[in-house]
């Protein structure tokens, strides 16, 4: 998408939610559903229309883990790591992930097929380990599940 | 024929949306007439996802179903059948409870507002509608409610602060950013039964003066989101809320908005900040947010379980609710048992029972069979017990004086296979994570501790008072809870599980 694309769809999104009490929140969500991110180009155009400096916006931006700066993987795997899912394995589990795909929390497989990525707590903490698999909730995984999962998504 | 099959995200983590297609295709095929609800959960996790089919006996459970099990099911009439559980409300766990804020979790169809106003919904509503500011205040006041995000504070007190405030605009705020593990409470309630927290918020913003209300619903949580929403919007359409509260000429108005997954944000002040479109720092206190709270304005900001138990307050009145419970904890706390457990879900009873009650009786001890080592009570800020501490009754100012506090009232269970030196690690690490980093000893302080640990990991018992030292720095000396508990869970491993800091020692000295 090119920089101009970018720039109208985000004035788009500011114009349609701006007037709402305490709007940024709102529209990087929206901005990242839009994009699967927040580009960069969006910055500006967001901060110009809320009349901040593109620093608080930044600054906004990158204080919460949700925002990605870049594309994630095709899929996205979160699994939790809070003390309730650690005390049913999560950490073997965790440790089972990253060995299989190859990457760490907060990295996408070298083909792009998955992120992996840390949470700390799904609300799922008398069925853990949980997951978050592409935004649907998983409990009671265990390798042998995490490893049907990854398989369907070619991982 | 009427089945249940949740629509809780317990519920469908385990398959509870491929059980709700069988029971349909099930019924499609042998031309039943089957009417599905998908319902809140019961709170039985380990019995989820759990069917329920309404019979002249009651209802009628069976679980934990898979998809692959509802043809049998269907054979068997839902009467004898291995996963048959009996009467939903005879099983021991429910049938001990003390149901007063989950009342109608699980029982109704959480967006029927026809079923939430056949079993109670909106009488408490219309009770306030024909009280006074103050009478609603000192109403709440009386009901001795504590704030059961985990501080505690009165809420009739903070309501009283806020209804005196003299401004254009205030706000009703709803603290849904559970993000402390164990606890999932708000999650079901918000799930299961939301018309009871659009309730509590109208009867806030009738006691307060208030017009508009949001609920700050951490990421984590889709399906929370998704009910309230739809639940909102029932709610607007059928005049609850909006301009005219059930035709009173009140207005009050409410709405979700989504959190963007940072902890420190449950922190009431990081919430306002967040809420305002502000990076979710810690704000220092005065300004109370009572006074000046979300943009400036005078701001209830409450826990779901505090505003969701306004409903019942006032339905059946304060002296009703405040005859529960022990000492100055009055009324029923959803304990949330999760971990290593074996009977993990929700019980929601009155304060008193002992930690040792709830974990071995009412849990019954855990899941893997082995011996109980330790329970985290209060989430990841909170302190690990030992069985030697299981004497303990759950109540607020009980845990505070075995160096520990009840939180959010979630129970983690572990087994004797636990690392305590681990767990003391990583709670110093979630908090290096998680710092806003507004102050100093949260911080660096964090951080520190992470390496201090790691110290003592490789044997240097030098480092033990170090971490003592830290500890008691970041608990005086932090602005919020965030860095000033996660000593709790610290001090607690060290002090209680002292074999598991020397073993470590020991290990690396030979």
């Amino acid at each position: 998408m090119t920089a101009n694309a970018v720039a109208q769809r985000t004035d788009d999104i500011v114009d349609e939610l701006a007037t709402l009490e305490g709007p940024l929140l709102p529209i990087l969500h929206a901005v990242q559903h839009a994009f699967g991110f927040v580009p960069q180009e969006a910055l500006p155009r967001i901060a110009e229309k809320l009349n901040l400096s593109r620093a608080e916006v930044h600054g906004v931006m990158s204080f919460y883990h949700d925002f990605r700066t870049e594309p994630a993987g095709r899929h996205v795997v979160k699994l939790c790591r809070a003390e309730a899912c650690q005390a049913q394995g999560a950490d073997a589990l965790a440790a089972h992930a990253k060995a299989r795909l190859g990457v760490d929390f907060h990295e996408t497989t070298a083909s792009g097929a998955v992120t992996l990525e840390p949470v700390f707590c799904l609300g799922l903490c008398a069925c853990g380990p949980a997951a978050l698999v592409d935004g649907k909730v998983v409990g009671r995984v265990d390798a042998a599940r995490l490893d049907q999962i990854l398989s369907e998504m070619g991982a | 024929m009427k089945i249940y099959v949740p629509r809780d995200a317990a519920a469908k983590a385990l398959g509870a949306d491929a059980v709700a297609a069988a029971v349909l295709a099930e019924a499609k095929a042998r031309g039943l007439d089957v009417t599905l609800v998908r319902n809140g959960s019961r709170g039985m996790v380990w019995l989820e996802p759990l069917v329920e089919v309404e019979t002249d006996a009651g209802r009628m459970a069976f679980g934990p179903v898979t998809a692959a099990d509802v043809a049998s099911l269907f054979d068997a009439g839902f009467g004898s059948h291995p996963l048959a559980q009996g009467q939903t409300e005879a099983i021991p766990f429910m049938a001990r409870q003390t149901r007063l804020t989950f009342a109608r979790c699980g029982r109704i169809d959480p967006l029927s507002l026809a079923e939430y106003e056949a079993h109670g919904g909106l009488k408490g509503l219309r009770r306030a509608l024909g009280m006074s500011s103050e009478q609603i205040v000192a109403e709440v006041k009386d009901s001795g409610l504590r704030g059961r995000g985990g501080a505690g504070f009165p809420t009739g007190i903070k309501w009283d602060t806020v209804a005196r405030a003299k401004a254009d605009q205030k706000y009703i705020v709803c603290n849904a950013d559970e993000g402390d593990s164990a606890t999932f409470a708000d999650r079901m309630l918000m799930e299961g039964d939301p018309f009871t927290l659009i309730e509590g918020m109208a009867i806030a913003g009738l006691g307060v003066g208030a017009t508009r209300g949001y609920v700050y619903i951490r990421s984590e949580y889709p399906d929370a989101i998704e009910a309230m929403e739809a639940a909102l919007d029932i709610a607007r359409a059928a005049g609850v809320i909006g301009a005219n509260v059930l035709g009173s000429g009140r207005a009050f108005d409410m709405w979700v908005r989504v959190g963007a997954g940072a902890y420190v944000c449950g922190e009431e002040t990081s919430l306002l900040n967040s809420l305002e479109g502000k990076r979710g720092v810690v704000r220092a206190k005065p300004p109370l947010p009572a006074l000046e709270g979300f943009l400036g304005k005078p701001t209830v900001v409450n826990n779901v379980i505090s505003l969701a138990t306004v409903p019942v307050i006032f339905e059946r009145g304060a002296a009703f609710y405040k005859d529960f419970g022990l000492g100055r904890s009055r009324g029923t706390i959803p304990l949330q048992i999760a971990g290593n457990a074996k009977h993990g879900g929700l019980y929601e009873t009155a304060f008193g029972l002992t930690l040792g009650q709830i974990v071995d009786d009412i849990a019954g001890g855990t899941a893997s069979g082995r011996p109980v080592k330790a329970v985290q009570v209060g989430g990841p800020l909170g302190a690990y017990f030992p069985r030697a501490l299981f004497d303990t009754p759950f109540g607020y100012e009980e845990f505070a004086g075995k160096e520990g506090l009840i939180g959010h009232a979630g129970l983690t269970l572990f087994d004797d296979t636990a690392d305590m030196l681990k767990m003391a690690r990583f709670a110093m690490e979630f908090c290096a994570i998680e710092s806003c980093g507004k102050c100093t000893p949260c911080r660096i302080g964090a951080v520190r501790g992470v390496e201090t640990v790691d110290r003592i990991a490789k044997g240097d018992a030098s480092a033990i008072p170090i971490l003592t030292d830290l500890c008691n720095t970041m608990k005086f000396g932090s602005l919020c809870a965030l860095g000033g508990f996660t000593p709790y869970p610290v001090m607690s491993a060290l002090t209680h599980f002292p074999d598991d800091f020397h073993a470590a020692h020991l290990e690396a000295a030979e």
